[in-house]
């Protein structure tokens, strides 16, 4: 009577079917029952041939390719042709509209960068009070900075040259303090803004940078500071003053 | 393709006609590919396509022909093919007998065929086939015990039944 109930449930068990608790019941009682294991061995014996000859139709290489060449041909489904359209026309206009906006945001930064110098320089000429301090000797102007800055820079000797060295003062940019120096050429002014590169954040500058608001510009790295030469002088007079600004290190 | 070789030889086993099986095969990846968006994910993707197939096979012309002559609800019937005197000795089945065990596969009724290749060959669980084939766990399992008797009856029968003898020729 026992063993009639256990092989009601060899089936299952075999299966991998039957209920933990239960088949580890089941696994004890056929350890010492030799009928019920028998019987349990016939049962795989039969799973393994039912397996083996089970296996037996492969399809043909060429049924193969038929059927994925007749599937690619098929038309899309109703939700593709519907909606297809609408995501492609939906990507090319994300692709036009947020592209150029990817592609032009470090240039969108670097000219809100030009123009904050160029505002700059414009509050510089139109203050009355132009420079704190007023000096054309270098060797007043940059002890003058010590203290007020994190950095120090190198001004150039002027002599023989048509710049005139006017003052200086403490600017800022991105909150972060930095040298503004005016020079003179004839009637125009420039101004030579020193920051640190890192006051600059994210925003990316290069040296080809010309023209801001109609004022000519020159940029430069050096030293981890990056310089701008920024007035309505001429190209070739904020080249000279750049030049000599670059060889003072 | 997923399932390809597997869907194959089971639309083979269901046929018994490799040109009709591929007709099979073609049909219910063009149902499943017409109506994929009535597989609901994280349901059983296997369990769903061979139930395409196996529909798409019942309502065949063979399919209709094999179920007419046999009804598919066996659970009533205890005894539908004849049972031989069976040992432990003659149900004894080797891998060897493989020829053996498919002409007794052939046999069966459909119904208990396609179960015992689901658990058996497919590997499916009581679950899966009852998935697959649209009954109750409780008659998957009923099913497949009365498939495993029948092909064992089916085999002892072949084993004593003598070799034909040869043509003269």
């Amino acid at each position: 009577m026992v063993c009639e109930t256990w092989t009601e449930k060899l089936d299952a068990y075999l299966d991998g079917e039957l209920p933990v608790a239960e088949a580890r019941a089941l696994g004890e009682h056929l350890r010492g029952c030799s009928a019920c294991a028998a019987e349990s061995l016939s049962k795989v014996q039969q799973k393994l041939a039912v397996r083996a000859a089970g296996q037996r139709f492969r399809p043909d290489p060429a049924f193969r390719t038929r059927i994925q060449s007749s599937i690619a041909a098929r038309p899309p489904a109703r939700w593709n042709r519907f909606w297809l359209p609408i995501l492609a026309s939906a990507t090319v206009v994300l692709i036009i509209g947020i592209l150029p906006l990817a592609l032009n945001r470090g240039r969108s930064g670097q000219q809100q960068l030009v123009s904050e110098l160029a505002d700059l320089h414009v509050a510089t000429l139109a203050s009355s009070n132009p420079v704190d301090v007023v000096s054309t000797d270098r060797h007043t102007v940059k002890p003058w900075f010590a203290g007020k800055i994190p950095f120090t820079f190198n001004l150039p000797e002027l002599q023989d040259s048509p710049f005139v060295l006017v003052g200086a003062k403490v600017s800022y940019l991105n909150q972060s303090p930095g040298a503004e120096l005016i020079f003179r050429v004839r009637l125009h002014q420039i101004s030579v803004f020193i920051f640190q590169e890192r006051a600059l954040g994210n925003t990316r500058t290069d040296d080809a940078m010309q023209t801001a608001l109609s004022f000519n510009l020159r940029s430069w790295s050096h030293n981890g500071l990056r310089y701008f030469v920024i007035g309505d002088a001429s190209p070739q007079d904020l080249d000279k003053l750049s030049e000599l600004l670059k060889a003072a290190g | 393709m997923p399932h390809f070789e597997r869907l194959y030889n089971f639309a083979c086993w269901l046929t018994q006609d490799r040109h009709e099986a591929e007709d099979l095969v073609q049909e219910t990846y063009a149902k499943a590919l017409k109506g994929f968006s009535s597989f609901q994910p994280g349901t059983n993707f296997r369990a769903w396509i061979y139930k395409i197939l196996r529909n798409t096979f019942l309502t065949s012309r063979t399919g209709l022909k094999a179920t007419a002559n046999v009804p598919l609800d066996l659970e009533g019937e205890e005894q539908v093919l004849p049972t031989a005197k069976e040992t432990p000795e003659s149900i004894l089945l080797q891998r060897s007998d493989s020829q053996l065990v498919q002409q007794a596969m052939e046999q069966l009724p459909i119904a208990y065929r396609e179960a015992l290749l689901l658990c058996e060959v497919e590997e499916m669980s009581y679950q899966e086939i009852s998935a697959t084939l649209g009954i109750p766990i409780g008659t998957v399992m009923s099913r497949l015990s009365r498939a495993r008797r029948a092909l064992r009856a089916a085999v002892a029968k072949m084993q004593q039944k003598p070799p034909e003898a040869e043509p003269r020729g």
